[in-house]
């Protein structure tokens, strides 16, 4: 929330001859006046000493109500605001605005919250008025030892940050790139594209996903803006809001990136024939050289050497034909990890997700039969830059004649995942259809509920329908290799009551394939430590709020895009994406955040000089100047969270709007009326 | 006149409704609509959640339909035991206690263990056998039911079972012919020594007899049915370590 | 070593070959059982149909009973071979850890009767006992007469794995299948290990002669699928289990046609055999039937044991 800004025009309302207390009670329609009598408060808070003012009002946050305020300020009639009402989490931004307004520092202003902490939680009509007088006569001490505070700005750096490079990241960067910003795209794979790059087609409108993805990739890569770093990872976050300090490390390829053009000869020439090891972009189909690129279209097309399967770094007797065969000698066998440390204003949090492990449901028979994938994996069959060219086959290299798609692998079930992963019930049918199409297969989709909202998706839900693909409604209960009649000899066979005709079947196919759900990233407590922000239950960054703030965190100044904040499809996370970069992008226009005026202050002439406050800032916003022993508090660095200000054992270290005196006066003021 | 003005102004009874043979003749427009709600009964869920541990949880049934899809028994049942948790949630009591399925049930868990949502359905199973057995809605003939009983009052009686007995007795009550089949295996069993007809028993039958009564004179925190089923341990965790 | 012994109403009469192979089978590896002295029947899956709170009485009288073998604060080792009586005892071990309003209500009968349990014994399968207490090594040490070429399907049942896995996997378990792998026999692969046999099902069958039993077709679904995956015999851990495999063969010939003559064995026989034990020790006259193939005489002193069991296959 931003901080009032003082109407730099207004005269400043002179302080004076002492505090006088305007008291504002709300009536906030019945929710307060139904349990509490509004106008006896008035009438007890006019008794009260320094108060020249008592009034009350339906709706104090409503402009009339603001209104009040101001012009009872204007007049000279009060100096210091006390609002009894709701809570400062929802108005006190609301009510130092309108003080503001009024003529004076936005900081003489307290709240009383007689709603939450009294309206609403007590049961008794004579126990909540008596409640609300004594918060009431608390806040009015209180409110009359406040000191002239202005509201402090900090400045904003102008670049922004992006982690991770899929669809998200590239839209969110692509937004802020064009509109003038610098921004930094870190990826910690070879390529940018992230799990879209791996698709075939996407649904509804079975859009090559390569064709609409490569050319923001390419995008990317040219904008004069955006610092492309692949293969590169966040290490270290310092600093806080508006001013960030990253630390970005940048793993060696041993191919130098500017001169490499993606000529693929390298490879071609490695002296390993074929390839021999894991090709875990290609989900572990297919093999790879330890010389490589994930596809061929992989921005950017720069190879890379994996120093774990490479002969030269294991055993260092290797002709490396692949750097004779390079005719730009890109090749730097020396190269070392690097590191990069920028400053940057905002950042944008769009690291992915991961599929849900199909092993942990032991009955459908994944990594046991070899003929049971994951959606991910054919994906990677289907698509033409995979292991397979685009043929849907089976290990044996066969075609399926018939193909089972098992919805829900993961997902909704208590044992594993009890949320709904969004986008497998729409993929499952698009891969219906796609494998229908390649093999001509019978396809069966085994569903508990078809989940198909979104712009044309129940249409394409009726096309698949159409197109003669079987709906069975009924969550498999296990794949087996048992075969009870001839004709399920050597195939596999899905087990599955079908609800919509009442009988449980035997379906004998030859392939099976499991959607599997989205999970967050396996790193992604470890990513959230990094950045300081929190994850939900199920391991998804937090989001500020589920409906009003999807973007944004607790964290002022990291924000969050795409399907690490939960399960989405492609149009829900560029929708997201977009909406991180303009929050960003506001923070970042606008130049300066508002700061909270709670900082911390030492007073030279207690402070001992025992170095106490100094480590334990989280902020390090604490100097110790060793020639005179005394620390000191940086007031821009400052973030007010008191930890000094406890542990001081002088009590030199104190802080704005927290004062010793303030806090005794608010505790008197309601010891005195309970 | 007064009497017949009372006949006059008495709301007519409806008439029950003849059992439908599926030879109708003509079509027959239905008078009373929503028929079938009022022989619902609202509180069959709450009955068999509270007669369950965790049984509340079958009111968060997806209708998956797992649970028949793993079920070994299911071509024997005539209501699926998903179809069977529908229907107690919807209070559709009657259909379900006179049901053949919680009898064809082996007990097998493989329902309780494969349900997405974690319904102890064969502890529902085990409930329903106790309120058919209570009021005697169980299919006529089954042998299970009567064997059942006769093993409980067997184990009350001397605390340990002779399979031999019990087993005459159900096919004696039940299915006599099935008894005459099964004579060549008994023979062949007693021949070696597997089919005994001494009466086992345990010693301190007053103790058993006992703890059982005292089992029923517990006070009881809910006023649930007595038989409330043991905790069914989350499966692939170890009950006893 | 000695271990407390709930053998089940079974093992008296369908199951006595178990009980015989089992006791012959510690005795050779050096270990006893130690029958708990008056104990009573643990209500199998009928007594829940009646009464559950009962049928939990009924397990905790003889979990107080074993209790009483207790020596100092160490938890009491209660063995039991029949896999229905496991699943009994261990679940009614659970719901009286839970201490709820069931736990409660136990309690106080068990008080009522001069009986106490403190939660201190831990329900063990007979299987548990071979491969986790005594050892896969100490088994294959001991073996004189290795069992070479048999092909062994092993069947697990329902009750040793579900609704709780405590000692193996509760999909693809493999504490018999290595058993048999230190004896020397080969164990298939197979997916049905846990699938139910209907075992538990006397007689349910509410058409009976116009439609099969129902333990008839899941009995011979197993049997075929062993054949089938080329299996001598197959082994169980479960009276029950193997009674109804083994006495109903020529019926589901007679049902449904593919003649199955499958030899049905307890664990424990196999073992005793290759351990050097007699058949007659072992009770296996007393089965309905039994042949395994001739094997040529296997070389002195015990195969190594092999790692793991059950194959992934990829």
């Amino acid at each position: 929330m931003l901080e009032p800004e003082m109407d730099p025009t207004s005269q400043p309302v002179s302080t004076n001859g002492g505090p006088k207390v305007g008291v504002y009670v709300c009536h906030c329609g019945l929710n307060i006046a139904g349990k509490v009598d509004v106008q006896a408060v008035v009438g007890f808070a006019s008794t009260l000493p320094n108060v020249t003012v008592a009034r009350d009002y339906k709706f104090m946050c409503s402009d009339p109500g603001q209104d009040l305020i101001e012009q009872d300020l204007r007049a000279g009639l009060v100096n210091r605001v006390v609002v009894a009402s709701c809570s400062p989490l929802m108005h006190e931004a609301t009510f130092r605005r309108a003080t503001a307004k009024g003529g004076t520092s936005p900081y003489h202003f307290q709240m009383a919250s007689i709603r939450e902490h009294v309206s609403w939680v007590t049961a008794d009509g004579d126990d909540a008025t008596q409640k609300a007088n004594a918060l009431v006569a608390a806040a009015v001490r209180r409110v009359a030892l406040h000191e002239f505070l202005e509201p402090r700005q900090a400045s904003v750096r102008p670049d922004v940050m992006v982690v991770g490079a899929g669809i998200a990241g590239i839209h969110a960067a692509l937004t802020l790139a064009d509109a003038g910003k610098h921004v930094y795209l870190v990826e910690r794979e070879t390529t940018i594209g992230g799990h879209m790059a791996k698709f075939d087609k996407t649904f509804p409108t079975l859009d090559c996903s390569a064709c609409i993805l490569t050319p923001k990739m390419s995008q990317v890569r040219s904008h004069p803006n955006i610092t492309l770093w692949t293969y590169s990872d966040v290490v270290a976050v310092e600093g806080f809001t508006g001013d960030f300090k990253v630390r970005v490390r940048h793993r060696p390829r041993y191919v130098r990136e500017d001169l490499c053009t993606g000529c693929l000869e390298c490879i071609e020439q490695c002296i390993h024939k074929q390839g021999k090891f894991e090709d875990e972009w290609n989900e572990g189909l297919g093999k790879r050289k330890p010389i490589y690129i994930p596809f061929p279209q992989a921005t950017p097309a720069v190879v890379v050497v994996d120093p774990e399967t490479c002969i030269w770094f294991k055993t260092g007797k290797c002709p490396r034909t692949c750097i004779e065969a390079c005719e730009r000698d890109a090749f730097d066998f020396e190269q070392t990890e690097t590191f990069d440390e920028v400053n940057v204003g905002a950042i944008i949090l769009a690291t992915g997700f991961k599929t849900f492990d199909a092993a942990r449901i032991p009955a459908y028979g994944y990594g046991y039969y070899p003929n049971v994938y994951t959606s991910l994996e054919v994906e990677r069959l289907l698509n033409a830059a995979g292991p397979t060219g685009g043929d849907a086959i089976l290990r044996d290299g066969t075609k399926p004649k018939t193909v089972g798609i098992i919805h829900c692998v993961g997902s909704r079930d208590e044992r594993n995942n009890a949320y709904c992963s969004k986008v497998c019930c729409m993929y499952s049918l698009k891969l219906a259809h796609l494998v229908k199409e390649r093999t001509g297969a019978d396809v069966y989709n085994f569903y508990i509920d078809m989940r198909t909202p979104g712009k044309g998706y129940e249409e394409f839900y009726d096309r698949i329908m159409k197109e003669g693909v079987h709906m069975v409604r009924g969550r498999v209960a296990e794949v087996t290799d048992q075969a009870r009649s001839p004709q399920e000899e050597g195939r596999l066979v899905i087990r599955a009551e079908d609800t919509l005709m009442g009988s449980v079947r035997r379906i004998p196919v030859d392939m099976v394939v499991l959607a599997v759900g989205m999970e967050p990233q396996p790193d992604a407590q470890d990513v959230r430590r990094l950045f300081n922000i929190s994850c939900g239950g199920e391991g998804f960054f937090t989001e500020r709020h589920p409906k009003l703030a999807p973007v944004s965190t607790f964290t002022d100044g990291v924000f969050l895009a795409g399907a690490c904040q939960g399960p989405k499809d492609i149009p829900d996370t560029v929708a997201q994406a977009g909406a991180a970069a303009a929050e960003a992008l506001a923070m970042v226009d606008r130049g300066y955040v508002m700061l909270e005026a709670n900082t911390a202050w030492i007073d030279e002439a207690t402070c001992s000089g025992c170095k106490t406050c100094v480590g334990l800032c989280p902020f390090s916003a604490i100097a110790f100047d060793e020639e005179r022993k005394k620390a000191s508090v940086n007031e821009v660095v400052c973030k007010g969270c008191g930890i000094c200000v406890g542990a001081c054992p002088s009590g030199a270290a104190q802080q704005h709007l927290f004062t010793d005196a303030q806090i005794f006066a608010e505790i008197e003021g309601v010891l005195e009326h309970v | 006149m007064g009497a017949l003005a009372q006949v006059a102004t008495e709301p007519t009874q409806a008439a029950p409704a003849k059992r439908v043979t599926g030879k109708r003749k003509k079509w027959r427009p239905v008078k009373i609509p929503s028929r079938f709600e009022a022989l619902l009964d609202p509180g069959f869920a709450a009955e068999i959640a509270a007669d369950v541990p965790d049984g509340e949880d079958l009111r968060a049934c997806i209708q998956c339909g797992t649970c028949a899809g793993t079920c070994p028994m299911i071509l024997y049942m005539d209501l699926a035991p998903r179809r069977i948790i529908g229907m107690i949630r919807e209070g559709a009591r009657d259909d379900v206690v006179h049901s053949t399925t919680p009898w064809v049930c082996a007990s097998c868990y493989s329902c309780t263990v494969e349900c997405p949502k974690q319904i102890p359905i064969t502890g529902i199973m085990h409930a329903l056998r106790r309120i058919a057995l209570r009021e005697k809605t169980y299919p006529r003939g089954l042998p299970v039911p009567l064997m059942e009983r006769e093993f409980v009052n067997v184990i009350e009686k001397r605390g340990r079972s002779t399979e031999s007995w019990i087993a005459m007795k159900m096919y004696v009550r039940t299915e006599p012919t099935q008894l005459l089949r099964h004579i060549p295996l008994g023979l062949r069993l007693m021949r070696r020594g597997r089919m005994g007809f001494g009466r086992e028993s345990i010693r301190d039958r007053a103790q058993l007899r006992a703890l059982l009564r005292a089992v029923d004179e517990q006070p009881r925190k809910s006023a649930a049915p007595t038989s409330r089923a043991p905790g069914v341990p989350t499966p692939g965790t170890g009950g006893a370590s | 070593m000695r271990y407390a012994y709930y053998p089940g109403c079974s093992v008296s009469g369908t199951g006595r070959a178990y009980e015989e192979s089992l006791l012959a089978v510690l005795e050779a590896l050096g270990a006893g059982l130690d029958e708990l002295d008056d104990w009573n029947c643990c209500g199998a899956t009928a007594f829940p149909s009646v009464d559950e709170d009962k049928a939990i009485a009924l397990s905790a009288r003889n979990l107080a009973l074993a209790e009483g073998r207790a020596q100092g604060s160490e938890p009491v080792d209660l063995v039991t071979p029949c896999a229905g009586c496991f699943r009994a005892l261990l679940t009614a071990h659970g719901s009286l850890e839970e201490r709820g309003p069931v736990a409660r209500q136990i309690d106080g009968a068990l008080e009522a009767v001069g009986l106490r349990y403190d939660r201190r014994v831990r329900v063990r399968h007979a299987v548990d006992l071979l491969v986790n207490e005594i050892g896969i090594e100490a088994i294959s040490e001991a073996v004189t007469r290795p069992l070479e070429g048999l092909k062994v399907a092993c069947y697990y049942g329902c009750m040793l794995v579900r609704p709780n896995a405590t000692f193996d996997d509760q999909y693809h378990p493999t504490s018999m299948d290595r058993l048999m792998q230190a004896i020397g026999a080969e164990p298939i692969d197979w997916s049905l290990k846990t699938r139910c046999c209907g075992g538990a099902c006397y007689g349910a069958d509410p058409f009976s002669g116009t439609m099969p039993q129902a333990t008839l077709w899941l009995g011979h679904a197993l049997l075929s699928e062993a054949k089938r995956r080329g299996a001598d015999a197959v082994v169980t851990a479960c009276p029950l289990c193997q009674f109804n495999l083994e006495a109903f063969q020529e019926r589901m010939v007679r049902e449904f046609g593919h003649p199955i003559e499958m030899t049905v064995g307890y664990i424990t026989q196999l073992l005793g055999l290759a351990l050097g034990l007699d058949e007659r020790t072992l009770g296996i006259h007393r089965m309905l039937r039994w042949h395994l193939p001739e094997r040529e005489p296997a070389a002195v002193g015990a195969p190594a044991a092999a790692e793991g069991g059950g194959h992934a296959r990829t």
